[in-house]
């Protein structure tokens, strides 16, 4: 149920019941926490001390968790929370001027609450609607398509108190835009029918099935799938588990979204499959934060599944087939999408990746076996499970085989989802999705490699440009630099702090993307950003770190023009205004003498 | 060989950097065999000429040590920060989240300084920065000597390397402090 934050005075009528649910397990405390927060609208030092006490663990242990997310709140953020999303999409769809109206409507500061406590408006990270935004998120819920109209509705709406669940509900309607359907969007699935073909061909030849149709992962590394299955089905341990890795937060990536809205029954019949395969008889789905409205659909959905006997015990009538899926949500860390910081978050803690070997096929979530792959792997392993491996394989290129979902945005005429065979040049893909003078394309997300239109006519394909799905069109009349500097931004906000190269490293790399933004770079600042690449790639701690810098190394090469115009010719310029950081000094004293200012350098 | 000329100061620091400094002993001795001090605390010269390694201690926390920095980068071939406040903003740099008119209020009105509780303005007193900053953000920096002082060794052996023309190499026990 959708319902407006309220300050809630007993924190123990709020966190009694989430407790109980929970069973006071302290493994839970991410799920613990986000559901306090949903309730009571932050969480409060009291209900810190609560929970601490309620499930046994140090009082900073709770603090460190509810520090690390971005979604938890230590202070109400007023009755409704606006988060605006801040990714280079957003902007290019009119996110700043947006932002600027919607405050001076409420009359608000970004990033402050209003005296009477009611709203607040602020940024995060993407929110995986880039084919409809600008998007924001209210008290968590996603609402897409930002306009002057529909924030005039907000506002209305939110002065009149009205809580979320009597919002209309089309300022929630996130639509599909599957542009391009292929074998695995095109073709209506009977829940059941894989897990069928599967229990008559018994779970080894399923997995020689997987081996045939050289599925590779689809969350950008393109491990195969099949190894990490065998390699978890051998390994030691008390039970094994299955993990769908839904937190999909690379700017530009919305297609884990749009499988789970509509094809929801694929994604958990593949995790079904694989649950047959390596013996798991738990799985879990990690849904991203920012994908909260999907939750009670998606609980729905798996209520269907154990009422027509695809989950829970003796599934299809298989003596000792159990197996059932959870969810757990994430609450805004781009982190967790890195599979170990996404075990750690499961557990309940902060969303730290761990030191790999091992990996998780051998010790994963509570140290037992686990699978983890991506939303769009499980639905190609329904696949597989149901057509055989052959047919799989005879799709795409030798290496990869398949079909690839792409996230389409930015400057096209119809943004949304696309999927190819392995092997579509990118001057195909811009061709369909109506791509005006495009000058570069941005390859899986920031973490990935942007393109320009020398490069067009290479290949999405593991041989040569391997993708998670993003695919974020830029046209002419872009500033590259900008591009760049907006994931250096998202970088050093999301980076978790654990390693000091990579907390360090993407910070610095952000201040002096905007020191040359403001005016002040020079030909120094350029080589210091090399330095730093090189820096946060051989020394970070895990691949937020090794790719931080990719954005801004492969636009400075790709596009010098769009730095040298903005440097001045200097050797050095100062990171700040010299004189201006004396304005304060000079109002104290009143003094205006020459020595009370600072000029140029002569 | 002509002898190297090296100039020191200290700006927002302690001299700490300089009694580390002076903690080379008697290795002094060859020091001045090798180098000419040029403005320093040590010399009391005003004013910095052309040298070939400045040493700087301190952030920049008002305009006079803008001043000197940059007088420091036009006559010094090799600019060094040396200790923390140099290189980060250090101690000094603690006031950074406080509000400059209330570091003014505290210090000069609530108790009152020498001439009643007023703020002083007097134009050769040097106007202070809303914030302390490591002086690589004013100037280019060639070299970083980090510690809180740095330990007298590393500053012998950056300043040796530096002389004989080698490329300045610390020893991990020279950057290792507990």
């Amino acid at each position: 149920m959708i319902q407006t934050c309220s300050a809630v005075d007993n924190p123990d009528s709020v966190l009694k019941p989430i407790l109980a649910r929970h069973g006071a397990n302290p493994t839970r405390l991410v799920q613990i926490l986000r559901e306090v927060q949903e309730r009571a609208g932050h969480v409060s030092d009291d209900a810190v001390t609560a929970l601490a006490a309620a499930l046994g663990i140090p009082r900073v242990r709770v603090e460190g968790v509810a520090s690390f997310y971005s979604f938890f709140r230590r202070e109400s953020h007023g009755a409704y929370e606006i988060l605006l999303s801040d990714n280079i999409t957003d902007h290019m769809q009119g996110k700043k001027e947006l932002m600027q109206y919607l405050c001076e409507k409420l009359w608000i500061e970004p990033g402050k609450v209003s005296e009477d406590g009611l709203v607040s408006v602020w940024n995060t990270s993407d929110t995986g609607i880039c084919d409809q935004g600008p998007a924001a998120l209210v008290n968590g819920y996603a609402v897409p398509a930002l306009s002057r109209n529909r924030i005039d509705l907000m506002v209305e709406l939110m002065r009149a108190k009205k809580s979320l669940a009597d919002w209309p509900p089309m300022l929630f309607e996130v639509r599909d835009n599957i542009r391009k359907p292929g074998v695995l969007l095109g073709q209506p699935f009977e829940p059941g029918s894989a897990l069928e073909t599967v229990i008559a061909r018994g779970a080894s030849a399923t997995l020689k099935e997987m081996e045939r149709s050289k599925l590779r992962g689809r969350g950008g590394a393109g491990f195969p799938t099949a190894v990490k299955w065998a390699s978890c089905s051998r390994a030691a341990g008390k039970t094994r588990y299955v993990v769908c890795n839904a937190d999909e937060g690379e700017p530009g990536t919305f297609k884990d979204r749009v499988l789970l809205t509509s094809y929801a029954d694929l994604v958990f019949e593949g995790m079904t499959v694989c649950a047959r395969v390596i013996g798991a008889a738990k799985g879990l789905v990690y849904l991203r934060g920012e994908y909260r409205y999907l939750l009670e659909r998606l609980e729905a959905a798996l209520e269907a599944r154990r009422r027509a006997n695809l989950l829970g015990s003796n599934i299809l009538g298989e003596k000792g087939f159990d197996f059932d899926i959870e969810i757990h949500l994430g609450a805004g860390a781009y982190i967790c999408g890195e599979e170990s910081a996404l075990i750690e978050s499961l557990e309940g803690k902060r969303g730290q990746p761990r030191n790999r070997p091992p990996y998780p096929d051998t010790h994963g979530y509570l140290g037992e076996p686990t699978a983890v792959d991506n939303v769009e792997t499980f639905a190609c392993s329904a696949l597989i499970a149901k057509h055989g491996g052959d047919w799989f394989a005879g799709i795409g290129t030798a290496e990869s085989s398949g079909t690839k979902l792409l996230s389409v945005s930015g400057d096209v005429k119809r943004p949304g989802i696309y999927e190819y065979p392995f092997g579509v040049t990118v001057r195909e893909v811009l061709r369909d999705c109506g791509a005006a003078s495009p000058q570069a394309v941005q390859i899986s997300g920031p973490s990935g490699s942007c393109i320009s239109w020398k490069e067009f006519d290479r290949r999405i394909a593991f041989e040569d440009l391997p993708t998670a799905g993003a695919f974020m069109v830029f046209s002419r009349e872009r500033d590259m630099f900008e591009v760049a500097r907006n994931f250096s931004h998202f970088f050093a906000h999301e980076s978790c702090g654990f390693c000091t190269p990579c907390r360090v490293g993407t910070t610095l790399l952000r201040k002096t993307m905007d020191k040359i933004h403001a005016g002040h770079g020079s030909a120094y600042d350029m080589d210091e950003m090399r330095h730093l690449s090189r820096i946060l790639k051989t020394m970070s701690h895990c691949g937020l770190g090794h790719t931080a810098a990719n954005p801004v190394v492969d636009t400075m090469a790709k596009f010098p023009d769009a730095y040298e115009r903005k440097l001045k010719e200097l050797a050095f310029e100062p990171s700040f205004d010299l004189d201006g950081a004396l304005d304060t000094a000079r109002r104290i004293t009143g003094r205006d003498d020459p020595w009370a200012h600072i000029g140029e350098e002569p | 060989m002509a002898k190297l000329r090296v100039a020191t100061t200290s700006l927002a620091g302690c001299f700490g950097c300089h009694m580390s400094f002076l903690d080379i002993d008697e290795r002094l001795f060859s020091l001045v065999e090798a180098v000419e001090f040029d403005r320093s605390p040590l010399t009391d010269i005003k004013r910095c000429g052309p040298c070939d390694i400045g040493i700087v201690e301190g952030g920049v926390c008002n305009a006079e040590n803008v001043h000197v920095l940059r007088e420091f980068r036009r006559n010094c071939r090799i600019l060094v920060a040396i200790g923390a406040c140099a290189i980060n903003g250090g101690v000094p740099a603690m006031r950074n989240n406080i509000d400059l008119w209330d570091c003014f209020q505290e210090v000069y009105q609530y108790e009152g300084g020498t001439e009643g509780r007023v703020v002083p303005n007097d134009p050769e007193l040097p106007l202070p920065f809303d914030k302390v900053h490591p002086i690589y953000e004013v100037v280019k920096v060639d070299y970083f000597l980090p510690g809180c002082p740095p330990p007298a060794d590393a500053i012998w052996r950056l300043l040796t390397d530096l002389a004989a023309g080698r490329e300045p190499r610390l020893d991990y026990t020279m950057l290792h402090y507990d």
